[in-house]
């Protein structure tokens, strides 16, 4: 343990204290080491995703058990479940980046609203005709735009990003009204039509690989993601740097393998009522994507280093050099950037897009499933994958209440319960470790 | 005596009608721990922030190991090699050890972090400062005790070739404990070679690490010289009144630069 405190030997409750506080995988040396060293984190309030990981389960048996049939767990509704929960998961990852910041971005729903009528516009052949990578690119280029300007605004001028994202939403509402009546649609551009270009964008959320190519990307991935958890880990115990024991690599490899496997397995049930419909959806890997690119982005690199830090304390952000503004102003346009590719996935599942699209109550989702999945509201705390835990357990619940045949009414009331179960963990875990700082000697 | 590493002559800052120091002069030699004292808006502060760059002198000359510098910005200090502490420390609580000691400088291999290299690299600077094991140095910042803290706030500052290290009011929050182990590390800071300024009040802390020492008065330094020729009351009297009021005039080095006389 902790050099200083080893010196004053007489402290020993201190030293014992402090070992609780650390992150597993630091202080054990073996796997019984480190699950004690687990439970003593999560009695301190330092939970990771254990209460999301609990809720899921949760969701899940009481579904299961109560709903008609027990359809909860049949493979139709598992891939309906993650078709329903993809665009508040892209959106969760989106509204990631600036709550690591400590900000917030009120306006993702609307620009995710916007570049989905931007990308179906451009792609009608009755309208521009573009081909879909030309209409995908311009929509996510309007949300860098987006983006650009609301952060350059936030970090610049220093107004609260509530207050700026607030004009965003409200401003791009009306956009998204305006895009929504050109061409000749009455404001309801559809991607079901002619040409290979609106097909595309609509296989987007409907397309789907066949069962042995999903087999096959599966393995290739797991074995890549194995690898390279084995080869890392590996490495480090070599080095005698910190590193997990054995047994937990091969677990975390074991867990992404079942993982991997689950999802294949349910997608390649065939989930037509007449006929065949099996595989692997497209919008699957489109998400784990977005997931792996943003969570190497933010882990791995220097900007994702700073993003954390400015989220942890802005001052010694600055004083290490760090340019706020201009990191800021990146997560900003991140943020929109992913809000985007969420727009455009939302477009495909609805095959158009219409005034109906609730922006609004998106961002709300959004945040919510990023806070739901453990990202912190105070900034610094969280991670790319919170986003897709909590999107799950939002899409599910709104899942299973659908299978009740609930009103949405009472979908609302239980997000909104499980939101505040949420909020208050994250409270409280910061309230532990602030106080447990303070304290300890 | 030789030449010292910082040397500081007739440094003026004035903020708006506020005189904060008139022409201070000050030496800082290597291998040395030079206690700042003084008295709340005595100017320690001030006279901290112009060597790390963040005020600059409006007149006066800094000299840096005999040649005269301008230290511009805190980057140009660092370029020395002057680093400073502040009482705020500085570091992400929500970061380990090592992501902080090398935040605004981590080391990159192929577009991505070096995790391996920079842990190994603060591992090395700990342990050699004997502040804590390999173990433990993936540990966040927040679970940290304020001792622990203020040392790897400290390893952080040394980690980069500095040649000076400034430390503000290092003990003020600590309790008797990490303020021992506080105090000891400065000493080691001292016996690597290394240049230390402390402001402290404490004149405990003060005597106990102190090779010099130097008083602020209302912006003048009224006495610096060896900690030997001082005494706690003496320090106090400078720190209080700016003089010595029975015997005046008797100041280890210099009670130059003052323009009102002795209490």
């Amino acid at each position: 343990m902790a050099q200083p405190d080893a010196e004053v030997p007489e402290d020993l409750t201190a030293v014992k204290n402090v070992t609780l506080e650390l992150p597993p995988e630091i202080v054990a040396q073996s796997l019984a080491e480190y699950a004690r060293a687990w439970v003593g984190r999560v009695r301190s309030g330092e939970s990771g995703v254990l209460p999301v990981i609990a809720a899921m389960v949760i969701i899940t048996v009481v579904f299961q058990v109560i709903s008609p049939n027990h359809v909860f767990l049949t493979g139709n509704n598992l891939v309906n479940l993650f078709q329903q929960s993809a665009v508040v998961i892209v959106l969760a990852m989106a509204e990631g980046f600036v709550l690591l910041l400590g900000e917030i971005d009120l306006s993702v729903g609307y620009a995710a609203g916007v570049a989905g009528v931007i990308g179906v516009q451009l792609a009608e052949p009755q309208t521009t005709n573009w081909p879909w990578w030309a209409a995908i690119g311009g929509a996510l280029l309007f949300c860098v735009f987006v983006g650009a300007i609301q952060g350059t605004i936030i970090s610049r001028l220093r107004v609260p990003a509530f207050v700026v994202t607030l004009g965003g939403f409200l401003i791009l509402n009306g956009l998204m009204l305006i895009l929504l009546l050109l061409g000749p649609f009455s404001g309801y551009p559809s991607l079901i039509g002619p040409g290979p270009n609106l097909s595309v964008m609509h296989q987007l959320m409907w397309g789907h690989f066949e069962p042995l190519e999903s087999w096959i990307g599966m393995a290739v991935v797991i074995g890549l993601l194995a690898l390279s958890f084995w080869l890392r880990d590996a490495r480090r115990r070599r080095s005698g740097l910190v590193a997990p024991p054995v047994s937990i690599t091969l677990m975390k490899i074991s867990l992404v393998t079942v993982a991997g496997v689950g999802v294949v397995a349910i997608c390649n049930i065939n989930r037509a009522l007449f006929g065949t419909l099996e595989g692997v959806p497209w919008f699957i890997p489109i998400v784990l994507g977005v997931l792996g690119a943003w969570t190497i982005l933010l882990e791995r690199t220097k900007f994702g280093r700073y993003i954390y830090a400015i989220g942890g304390n802005p001052e010694a952000a600055r004083r290490a050099g760090v340019s706020l503004p201009n990191v800021r102003t990146i997560g900003f346009i991140l943020c929109s950037l992913t809000a985007g590719i969420g727009g455009l996935l939302y477009a495909s599942y609805l095959d158009g897009m219409s005034n109906n699209v609730n922006g609004g109550q998106l961002v709300l989702y959004a945040v919510a499933a990023a806070v739901i999945g453990g990202t912190s509201l105070f900034g610094g705390r969280g991670r790319t994958l919170h986003g897709v835990l909590g999107g799950l357990v939002i899409g599910g619940i709104a899942n299973g209440m659908y299978l009740l045949q609930l009103q949405v009414q009472w979908v609302f009331i239980v997000t909104g319960f499980v939101l505040l179960a949420a909020v208050t963990i994250d409270a409280l875990s910061r309230r532990g470790s602030a106080t447990g700082g303070s304290g300890r000697v | 005596m030789t030449e010292p590493l910082l040397k500081l002559r007739e440094v003026d800052k004035h903020f708006g009608p506020v005189q904060a120091l008139t022409r201070v002069d000050l030496d800082v030699p290597a291998t040395q721990v030079t206690c700042l004292c003084g008295d709340n808006g005595a100017g320690k502060s001030v006279l901290i922030k112009c060597i790390a760059g963040i005020h600059q002198p409006d007149h006066g000359q800094v000299y840096w190991d005999g040649e005269p510098v301008h230290i511009r910005t805190p980057r140009d200090a660092s370029h020395l090699g002057i680093e400073t502490v502040y009482q705020d420390l500085a570091l992400a609580d929500n970061l380990d050890i090592v992501q902080n000691m090398f935040l605004g400088r981590e080391t990159v291999r192929r577009g991505l972090l070096d995790e391996d290299s920079m842990e190994r690299a603060a591992s090395e600077t700990l342990s050699s400062l004997r502040v804590t094991t390999v173990r433990s140095i993936r540990q966040p910042v927040a679970s940290l005790s304020g001792g622990q803290r203020q040392s790897v706030a400290v390893a952080k500052a040394v980690m980069w070739n500095s040649k000076l290290v400034i430390m503000d009011e290092p003990t003020a929050a600590l309790g008797v404990m990490q303020t021992r182990m506080v105090l000891d590390l400065v000493k080691r800071l001292r016996d690597r070679g290394l240049a230390v300024i402390v402001i402290s009040h404490n004149l405990n802390d003060v005597f106990e690490v102190a090779d010099r020492i130097a008083v602020l008065h209302l912006g003048h330094m009224v006495v610096q010289g060896a900690a030997a020729e001082f005494d706690r009351q003496k320090v106090v009297e400078y720190m209080t009144t700016g003089g010595l009021g029975r015997d005046a005039g008797s100041a280890p080095i210099r009670a130059g630069g003052r323009q009102d006389g002795p209490a």
